[in-house]
């Protein structure tokens, strides 16, 4: 509790700081490479034949997905809070690759907890992350993925909370986590909807993006919130079956309950234990979501919707052949809506969906369940 | 009144319910009450204990193996408080199951099974109000975690909302045995001295006799988890017998039992 009022302190001063929000701008800028282009894809629209498809390019970013706007805002809170040892999590790696990297930025020691069975389907982002400099321990309790992971950092947090700072990576666990977080990805769609303004002069009929955590999509929502007309999409992880273990699909099969210091939706069973998920894509397998988006969920704000391991495939597929990009597994998710929307909305809609990374990292699933030759 | 101390240190003993069945940690439990434990906290299996090392992680996994409840758990309680008026009895548990059953429900059964007390170890203070409403409402003895990051203005939130006692967490980390007793130890209850008269029981990382009397310099009661919970572990098909010896020279290597009995 200690460390997180501290964070929170720490949070509020800076955020509120030019200085601290000028040096932040200026890494964005400089280092991770913002603001991320707004693609209009073409070939897809035309191939979909309905609503005008913009694609917001965080895969762009330095490392390679939207986690990296979150990491350099806390590094400089890590910095302020005089602390030298960062810890992190990491489901799909990209969170990792993004804290090993900032860490070697600043000259912290970085340790990055990983599932086992992320660290499996995740090469090569291990990989990264040990060249950055970071040491990797895999943790091969529970389902062997992000949410152990989550354990094991919080294990370490409390234990060497002293010097050190977990550089959490979605919009989870204890307050101040899920709105710092948030605030750090905002940027997103700040960017994006003056991009849509001034590419089209209105407003999309609707924001898509995919929701393991849900940094990414809180961070391309929330400029738009106020927007009532622009509909807020995320799309969960719909995996093999509709069975209890077999998705990541929080708001169709889960529970209000807490988990890691958040209370959200839950996939739980009768007696509170928390359910095992499968995605083909670790950084949506995750049991619970972000409570803003559980609150945007409540008060009808925000849908959310999931796309199974197929169709995720199916759409990374069709996006690498139409516009020549090739998303992480994550992204596929919203791609995957957007085939399934965009046909049935006017051609004179717009419809922005987040690619929030992109594909390296996942070649090799790719290879495996894609009969390519 | 059943938490109260009757020795000083009094022993807390806890078990993971339901390692490796519900059947041998009754037996177990009575087994460390005839030995001299006071106070029981009954572990209820968690898939995701955050605050525990891997001897109560491991012991977790195999009660929820076969299905251990939260429910179960409180039945289990039942029983014991049959066989031990004397003994408190708390509930050690993550919020998530209690949360899964509804609070007042929780407090409800439990209160009915004889139980005293309980402890949630994810739940701080801070946002305990509807746990707090439902523990009074229903007599029962809320005990929360001080630690040694806690800031005074913390520990005296902490020790007004306890009853029974206050559990002093010995150092920063998980659960799980140690060597040698941190400094922190000492320096967290006196502190706690300052804002509470609840007595304190101090707990993580105590595992033998010699630690037990370094501990009765300072505190009121030691909790004894991890070592409690190894034992069971090493002993298969004797747990029960193992655990009794086990809190025996605990309580004779630190000449405790010669204080008197209940």
């Amino acid at each position: 509790m200690a460390a997180l009022d501290e964070l929170e302190r720490v949070y509020e001063r800076a955020k509120r700081d030019p200085k601290f929000q000028k040096r932040l701008d200026e890494l964005l800028r400089t280092y991770a490479g913002r603001p991320t282009p707004l693609f209009f894809a073409r070939r897809l629209t035309e191939k979909l034949g309905g609503a005008k498809i913009y694609l917001k390019r965080e895969d762009l970013l330095h490392t390679g997905a939207h986690k990296i706007n979150n990491c350099l805002g806390q590094a400089l809170l890590v910095e302020r809070m005089g602390k030298h040892r960062v810890i992190a999590e990491t489901g799909a790696g990209q969170h990792g690759v993004a804290t090993a990297t900032v860490c070697a930025l600043l000259g912290f020691e970085c340790v990055v907890y990983m599932g086992t069975e992320d660290m499996r389907r995740q090469e090569l982002n291990v990989f990264r992350m040990r060249l950055l400099g970071a040491e990797v321990r895999g943790v091969s309790s529970g389902s062997r993925t992000l949410k152990d992971a989550i354990n094991e950092a919080m294990r370490d947090w409390v234990t060497n909370v002293r010097t050190t700072h977990y550089l959490l990576g979605s919009v989870l666990g204890a307050h101040p986590y899920p709105t710092m977080v948030r605030d750090f990805h905002r940027v997103i769609g700040r960017e994006a909807r003056a991009q849509i303004l001034k590419a089209e002069g209105k407003l999309p009929s609707a924001v898509i993006a995919c929701v393991g955590g849900g940094s990414n999509a809180i961070g391309a929502f929330y400029e738009f919130i106020k927007d009532k007309k622009v509909r807020l999409i995320g799309v969960e992880a719909g995996g093999r079956s509709e069975k209890l273990g077999d998705h990541a699909a929080r708001f169709r099969g889960g529970s209000p309950g807490v988990l890691q210091g958040t209370y959200s939706y839950v996939l739980q069973d009768s007696g509170g234990q928390i359910a095992l998920t499968h995605s083909v894509s670790a950084g949506l397998d995750y049991p619970s979501i972000g409570p803003e988006h559980a609150a945007l969920k409540d008060a009808g704000r925000a849908e959310y919707v999931s796309a199974s391991d197929a169709e995720a495939l199916e759409a990374t597929t069709l996006l690498a052949r139409t516009e020549g990009i090739i998303p992480a597994l994550e992204s596929a998710h919203a791609v995957a809506e957007v085939t399934k929307r965009a046909p049935k909305m006017k051609k004179s809609e717009i419809v922005i969906v987040n690619v929030s990374g992109r594909g390296d990292k996942d070649i090799g699933i790719m290879r495996e369940n894609l009969k390519i030759n | 009144m059943p938490l109260t101390f009757y020795r000083k240190p009094a022993l807390v003993a806890y078990v993971t319910c339901g390692d490796p069945d519900l059947v041998t940690t009754r037996e177990i439990v009575l087994a460390a009450i005839e030995a001299g434990a006071d106070v029981i906290e009954l572990g209820v299996p968690f898939s995701d204990p955050v605050a525990d090392g891997p001897v109560i992680q491991r012991a977790s996994e195999r009660a929820l193996k076969h299905g251990t409840s939260l429910a179960q758990v409180l039945t289990l309680a039942a029983e014991i408080r049959v066989q031990a008026q004397s003994t408190g009895l708390i509930i050690f548990s993550y919020l998530n199951p209690i949360l899964r059953m509804g609070i007042d429900k929780f407090c409800k059964v439990a209160r009915a099974a004889g139980v005293d007390g309980a402890l949630i170890t994810d739940l701080p203070v801070e946002e305990a109000q509807a746990y707090l409403r439902a523990m009074r409402q229903h007599d029962l003895s809320p005990v929360f975690l001080a630690a040694p990051t806690s800031p005074d203005e913390r520990l005296k939130r902490i020790g007004e909302a306890s009853r029974g006692f206050v559990y002093a967490v010995s150092r920063t980390g998980v659960t799980g045995q140690r060597q040698k007793l941190a400094d922190d130890a000492r320096k967290l209850v006196k502190r706690l001295r300052r804002v509470t008269k609840l007595p304190i029981a101090l707990g993580f990382g105590i595992s033998n006799a010699a630690q037990f009397m370094e501990v009765a310099e300072f505190a009121d009661a030691v909790v004894v988890g991890s070592a409690i919970v190894e034992t069971i572990e090493r002993n298969r098909g004797r747990e029960a017998a193992a655990v009794g010896e086990f809190v025996k020279q605990l309580l004779v290597g630190s000449g405790q039992l010669s204080v008197g009995s209940k």
